[in-house]
């Protein structure tokens, strides 16, 4: 079922333009991957999925970006969207504050007081972000005093904590070794089961191991998409065999 | 674009061995037929020979096609390139111990007068020698009308195999003391035509290689064409 529907998406940073007459479905219960050179666009698109554009000046956005139907540049709220939506970056970027708060943060700020709830909430989303093991003893220490991976592993269980519909990650295992990688790839290929995962790689291995769906950018235009096994083994258009052939780039 | 270098060079060093693998088959099957004909058990014997370096050089080219899968991760027409010519090797492989088969008749055969009508089984063996070498060069050229064209190359070498079949049958219903070495004459006359079988694979094969698509799937779902 298609979760996103995008048409004639254009965006320009003050007067350039970084994506150009995008259309593209994701579909629920997918991965979708995002593939292409440094600066092609593929951050924009992902950001643009909740709003993130919408604190960056300048930024101008056209087109139509249907979310189950309905326009999340239309007259809708914000925070809302951003519940709904999930985002995990391509740096773990735990806050502060203990391994517990981290998780429990979302949950508060919309409003859940009750500690058994939370207590069930955060146990629930470390554990789907396959972490629960390594820190259901140290709930009370600093999220800061987490490995790398697991930093990125508690970002995910953070964004799962507010029991978002879709996720988005923008290179989440670049900065990892390939345990912590593996680890976040099996998580990806659960989390698939009940969300829409959108995920922005350069890793070529990566996208054909975790995606359904690959998206070929290149300078703010998607040249092709398509199912990845499809893409990656008969890609139709020459630029996209050329890009991920490594006949330039 | 170091990538790409050391990729171009390790699948030339595929093709290269492909090409020496071709002859070698070419030769075993030219001298297989030859051993048959004129009764020459040392022409016999070279094709065992042969067949010891065909097998080599089918794990040599395997062992190269796993290294590149694993080391280069090829995708796209790269992929389809690697994974043909693993497939292809087996077939290749095949027609070597198809050769061997007919130089093992060869050999037991030795002395006696030869059965009529033998004319066809060479010319089977022309042909079929030609599609190996269509299929291998179809591959290294990335020729796509070659590989298509080891189809109608076939139909010839079944056309052969069934006059060679009623020649054979015929001479038995005359001839009955000469049945089982016309029933040797059989099998000689089916290892020729599963040559040809195993040529159509690889041109089938390079045709996926070239195109990204298989045709027997295409024949299997669009009208059940295609043997076997
Ligand atoms: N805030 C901004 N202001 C102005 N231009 C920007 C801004 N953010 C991105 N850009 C430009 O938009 C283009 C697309 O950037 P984007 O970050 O989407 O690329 P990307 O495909 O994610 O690249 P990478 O793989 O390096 O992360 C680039 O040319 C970039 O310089
Ligand atoms: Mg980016």
């Amino acid at each position: 079922m298609t979760k996103y529907s995008l048409s004639s998406v254009n965006l320009w940073y003050h007067d350039f333009q970084a994506l150009t007459d995008v259309n593209i479905d994701i579909d629920n219960n997918e991965v979708t991957a995002f593939i292409g050179p440094s600066g092609c666009g593929k951050s924009t698109l992902i950001k643009s999925l909740n709003r993130m554009n919408d604190l960056i000046e300048g930024c101008r956005i056209t087109g139509e970006f249907l979310l189950d139907g309905e326009d999340i540049y239309g007259n809708i709220d914000v925070n809302m969207l951003r519940k709904r939506v999930g985002m995990v970056f391509q740096k773990p970027n735990p806050f502060p504050m203990s391994i517990y708060d981290n998780v429990a943060f979302g949950p508060r700020t919309h409003g859940i007081k009750n500690r058994t709830e939370l207590d069930e909430i955060v146990e629930k989303s470390l554990r789907d972000a396959a972490i629960w093991d390594e820190c259901r003893d140290r709930l009370r220490k600093s999220a800061l005093s987490l490995s790398g991976g697991q930093q990125q592993r508690l970002c995910i269980a953070r964004a799962l904590s507010v029991a978002p519909e879709v996720l988005l990650m923008d290179e989440p295992t670049s900065a990892l070794d390939p345990i912590s990688t593996g680890k976040i790839e099996d998580l990806i290929n659960e989390l698939k089961r009940e969300y829409t995962i959108v995920i922005v790689t350069h890793n070529m291995q990566q996208a054909t191991r975790i995606s359904d769906k690959t998206a070929f950018f290149l300078l703010g235009e998607i040249i092709e998409v398509g199912r990845t096994e499809e893409l990656f083994t008969n890609p139709k258009n020459e630029k996209t065999e050329n890009y991920i052939t490594g006949r330039f780039g | 674009m170091s990538i790409r270098v050391r990729y171009e060079s390790e699948l030339k060093g595929v093709f290269d061995n492909l090409v020496l693998m071709c002859r070698h088959i070419e030769s075993a099957i030219e001298n297989c037929i030859k051993a048959l004909m004129e009764q020459d058990i040392e022409l016999a014997k070279e094709v065992y020979e042969s067949d010891i370096i065909i097998d080599r050089l089918e794990r040599d080219i395997e062992h190269s096609c796993l290294k590149i899968l694993m080391m280069e991760h090829p995708v796209a027409g790269d992929f389809r390139e690697v994974s043909a010519a693993l497939k292809m090797i087996t077939d290749l492989e095949r027609i070597g111990d198809q050769a061997k088969d007919i130089a093992d008749f060869a050999t037991q055969l030795g002395g006696g007068k030869a059965v009529s009508k033998l004319e066809h089984i060479p010319q089977m063996a022309t042909i079929v020698i030609q599609m190996v070498k269509d299929g291998v060069q179809a591959y290294i050229n990335r020729d796509l009308e070659l590989a298509r064209s080891l189809d109608t190359a076939d139909d010839k070498v079944d056309e052969l195999f069934c006059i060679v079949m009623a020649d054979l049958i015929a001479l038995i219903k005359k001839y009955p003391e000469d049945a089982e070495r016309a029933i040797m004459y059989m099998m000689i006359n089916k290892y020729l035509e599963r040559i040809g079988d195993h040529a159509v694979n690889i041109g089938e094969w390079v045709e996926y290689a070239i195109t990204g698509v298989h045709p027997k799937k295409i024949r299997k779902t669009a009208n059940g064409k295609g043997k076997k």
